[in-house]
C-alpha cells in the first residue's frame, strides 16, 4: 500500500519537475534563440572574412581580435550551458606560453597560436550549426535540452584534445621530475663532499699525527684526539641532516602519520595535528606529501608570525582516492605561491603525482595551504 | 650487572660489548634482530637492556617496539634505547608509562665512554637518560612560555641538565657549583613551574619532562 503511494508521489514529483523544466525552457529557449542568432552570424561572418583577408595583410591585424572575440562568445555560451544544465563545459583551448612578446611580433605570435589551436576551428565550425539547428532547437521548448546537448558536444574538448593536453602535462612534469632529481643529487653530492667527506679526511689526518705524537708528546696527542672526536661528531650530525632530507627516518620506520606527528613535534611553534589515514601509500607519494607538509609547516613557523598551527591530514575515497593535507595558521597572511622558491619546488614535486598545492592567504590571515594528491591505499 | 644488547651492525655491537665489559658489565646476550631480542628479554631477565631502534627483519622501529612490549610485561624494566636520530615522538612513548628506568640517546653519545656508561648505570638504577637534543627541542618550543620565561638563565641550565636525568651531584659538578646551590635552583624551578615537590630524583625528572612535553 505504502509503496504504491510512494510511487504515486514520486510520479507526481517527476511530473511537476518536468512541467517546471518545460516552462523554464519556454522562457529561456526563445530568448536564447533571439540573442544567439545574430551573435553567431556576426561571429561566423567576421571570422571568415578576417581569415580570408590574411593574405591581403589586413587580416593579420584584425584576426587576433576577431578570434579572441569568437572565443569569448563561445566561453559565454559554455557558461550558459553550465548554468542551465548544472554540468560545467570544460574549455578546450591550449594554454598559452607565459613569455609572449609584446608589439607587432607578439601580435603575429598570438595569431599563429590561435590558428594552430584546433579548438579555434571547432568554435568556428560550431557557429553555422548554432545559427541553424541551434536556432530551431532553442525556439521549440520540448527540444531545448537537445540544444544544450548540441552546444555542449560541439564546444567541449574532444578526446584527442584531452589526450593531447594530458601528454603535454606529462611531458612537463616528467621534465620537472628529471630536473628536480638531478638538482637533488647535485646537492647531496656537494653536501657530502664539503661536509662528511672533508671531516673524515681531517680525522684521518689527525689520527696520523696522533700516531706520530703519541710517544713523543702525549699531551698534544690527547688534544688532537679530542679534535678528531669533535670532527666525527660533526660529520655524524651532517650525515643525519642529510639523511633527513633524503628520506626521513621516521617515515621509513613508522609510515606517514607518525612521520608527520614527529615533524609537528619538531616545529618551534605548537602544531595541533589531526591525522587519520586508512593505511599506507606508495612510498614516493608518502615522501612527497611529507616534504610538502614539512615545507609548509616550516614556512608557517618562520614567516607567518603565527602562534598556533593546525595540521589536518585525511583520505577521501571519492574520485578514485585523494590524500589531503591542510595546514592552517593564525598568522598575518599574505603568503603566496610566487614568493618562495621552496613552495614552487613542492608544487613541482607534487605535480609528478598529479597532486596540487593551493594557498589561501588574505592579508591579515589566516593562511591555509592545502595539498591534494590522488593516491590509492596499499593492501596490507 | 647483566646487560642484553641489541644492535644489528656488527662493528657497533662489538664495540659496545667491549666497552660495557671494560666497565665490568656482564653481557647476558648480544643479539642482532627483533625476535631474538624479545626472547632474550623474556628469558634472561637482564638488569638493563641496550637497544637499537631499528632492527631486522623489518628494519622499522622493531627494537623500540620490543622494548616497549617488554616493559609492558615487566613494568620498570630498565631500557636504554639508541638511535641514529632522536624524535620527541619516541621519547614520549618511552616515558608514557610514568615508570623510570628509561634512556633514549643518540648513537653518537657512545663516543664519550664515561658519560655513556653513566647513562647506562642511571637507567639500570631506575633513573632517566634523555638525549640533550630531545631536551633542546622541548625547550625551544616552550621558550615563549610564560612560566618558562620567569626562569633565570642559570635555572634554565639546571633544568636542561635535570631533564636529561642528571642527579643534583652531577649537575653541580658540571656547572661548578655546590650541590646545595643546585638544590635551591631545582626547588625554585619547581615552584615557578607549579610542579609538586618531591624528594625522589626520578619522580622530579619525570615531572619536568612531562611539563616540557605538554602542548
Amino acid at each position: 500500500m505504502s509503496t504504491s503511494q510512494d510511487t504515486t508521489a514520486e510520479a507526481a514529483r517527476t511530473a511537476a519537475a518536468q512541467t517546471r523544466e518545460l516552462s523554464l525552457a519556454m522562457v529561456r529557449g526563445p530568448l536564447l534563440a533571439v540573442v544567439s542568432l545574430p551573435l553567431s552570424i556576426v561571429a561566423f561572418v567576421f571570422s571568415v572574412v578576417s581569415l580570408a583577408l590574411i593574405p591581403a595583410g589586413v587580416g593579420v591585424v584584425t584576426t587576433p581580435y576577431v578570434l579572441s572575440w569568437l572565443q569569448g562568445y563561445a566561453d559565454a555560451r559554455r557558461r550558459l550551458v553550465d548554468r542551465w544544465s548544472g554540468i560545467p563545459v570544460p574549455r578546450p583551448y591550449r594554454p598559452w606560453p607565459k613569455d609572449l612578446r609584446s608589439g607587432v611580433v607578439g601580435h603575429v605570435e598570438r595569431l599563429l597560436l590561435r590558428l594552430k589551436d584546433p579548438a579555434t576551428w571547432r568554435d568556428l565550425a560550431w557557429t553555422p550549426v548554432d545559427m541553424t539547428l541551434g536556432f530551431v532547437t532553442a525556439l521549440l521548448p520540448p527540444l531545448f535540452p537537445v540544444n544544450l546537448r548540441l552546444t555542449r558536444s560541439l564546444l567541449e574538448p574532444t578526446r584527442e584534445m584531452l589526450l593531447a593536453r594530458r601528454v603535454e602535462q606529462l611531458y612537463e612534469t616528467r621534465h620537472d621530475a628529471v630536473d628536480t632529481s638531478a638538482a637533488e643529487l647535485r646537492r647531496i653530492e656537494r653536501d657530502l663532499h664539503d661536509g662528511a667527506q672533508a671531516r673524515l679526511v681531517a680525522m684521518g689526518m689527525s689520527l696520523g699525527t696522533i700516531e706520530a705524537l703519541v710517544e713523543r708528546d702525549p699531551a698534544q696527542a690527547k688534544k688532537l684526539i679530542a679534535q678528531a672526536r669533535e670532527n666525527s661528531a660533526e660529520a655524524l650530525t651532517e650525515l643525519r641532516d642529510l639523511v633527513r632530507g633524503i628520506h626521513p627516518p621516521v617515515l621509513a620506520e613508522r609510515g606517514l602519520p607518525d612521520a608527520l606527528r614527529a615533524l609537528a613535534l619538531r616545529m618551534p611553534i605548537p602544531v595541533e595535528e589531526d591525522i587519520e589515514l586508512p593505511g599506507r601509500f606508495e612510498e614516493p607519494v608518502e615522501s612527497a606529501v611529507y616534504f610538502a607538509v614539512s615545507e609548509v609547516l616550516t614556512n608557517a613557523a618562520k614567516h607567518s608570525g603565527a602562534h598556533r598551527v593546525w595540521l589536518d591530514v585525511s583520505y577521501a575515497y571519492d574520485a578514485g582516492g585523494m590524500l589531503r593535507a591542510a595546514v592552517t595558521d593564525d598568522g598575518k597572511g599574505g603568503a603566496s605561491l610566487e614568493k618562495g622558491t621552496g613552495m614552487k619546488g613542492v608544487e613541482r614535486r607534487l605535480g609528478q603525482f598529479d597532486g596540487v598545492l593551493a594557498v589561501s592567504s588574505p592579508e591579515g590571515g589566516p593562511t591555509m595551504v592545502t595539498v591534494e594528491v590522488p593516491a590509492e591505499v596499499l593492501a596490507e | 650487572m647483566r646487560v642484553v644488547l641489541a644492535e644489528d651492525l656488527f662493528l657497533l655491537r662489538d664495540g659496545l660489548v667491549r666497552m660495557l665489559e671494560a666497565f665490568d658489565f656482564e653481557i647476558a646476550a648480544a643479539v642482532d634482530n627483533g625476535p631474538e631480542l624479545s626472547r632474550a628479554l623474556d628469558e634472561l631477565q637482564p638488569d638493563v637492556a641496550v637497544v637499537d631502534v631499528r632492527l631486522p627483519p623489518s628494519f622499522s622501529d622493531e627494537g623500540l617496539q620490543c622494548a616497549l612490549e617488554a616493559r609492558r610485561q615487566r613494568p620498570g624494566l630498565p631500557v636504554l634505547v639508541l638511535s641514529q636520530h632522536v624524535e620527541q615522538l619516541y621519547a614520549r612513548e618511552l616515558l608514557a608509562d610514568g615508570n623510570g628506568g628509561v634512556g633514549y640517546l643518540l648513537k653518537d653519545r657512545v663516543f664519550d665512554a664515561e658519560q655513556f656508561i653513566d647513562a647506562v648505570r642511571r637507567v639500570s638504577d631506575g633513573g632517566t637518560a634523555m638525549d640533550p637534543q630531545v631536551i633542546q627541542q622541548l625547550l625551544t618550543r616552550r621558550a615563549q612560555d610564560k612560566p618558562m620565561g620567569n626562569l633565570t638563565s642559570r635555572e634554565k641550565e639546571v633544568m636542561e641538565l635535570m631533564a636529561q636525568g642528571r642527579s643534583n651531584a652531577a649537575i653541580a659538578a658540571q656547572l661548578f657549583v655546590t650541590e646545595r646551590a643546585v638544590a635551591k635552583h631545582t626547588s625554585n624551578i619547581f615552584g615557578k613551574l607549579d610542579l609538586p615537590p618531591s624528594d625522589d630524583d626520578n619522580r622530579r625528572v619525570l615531572a619536568v619532562l612531562a611539563y616540557l612535553d605538554q602542548g
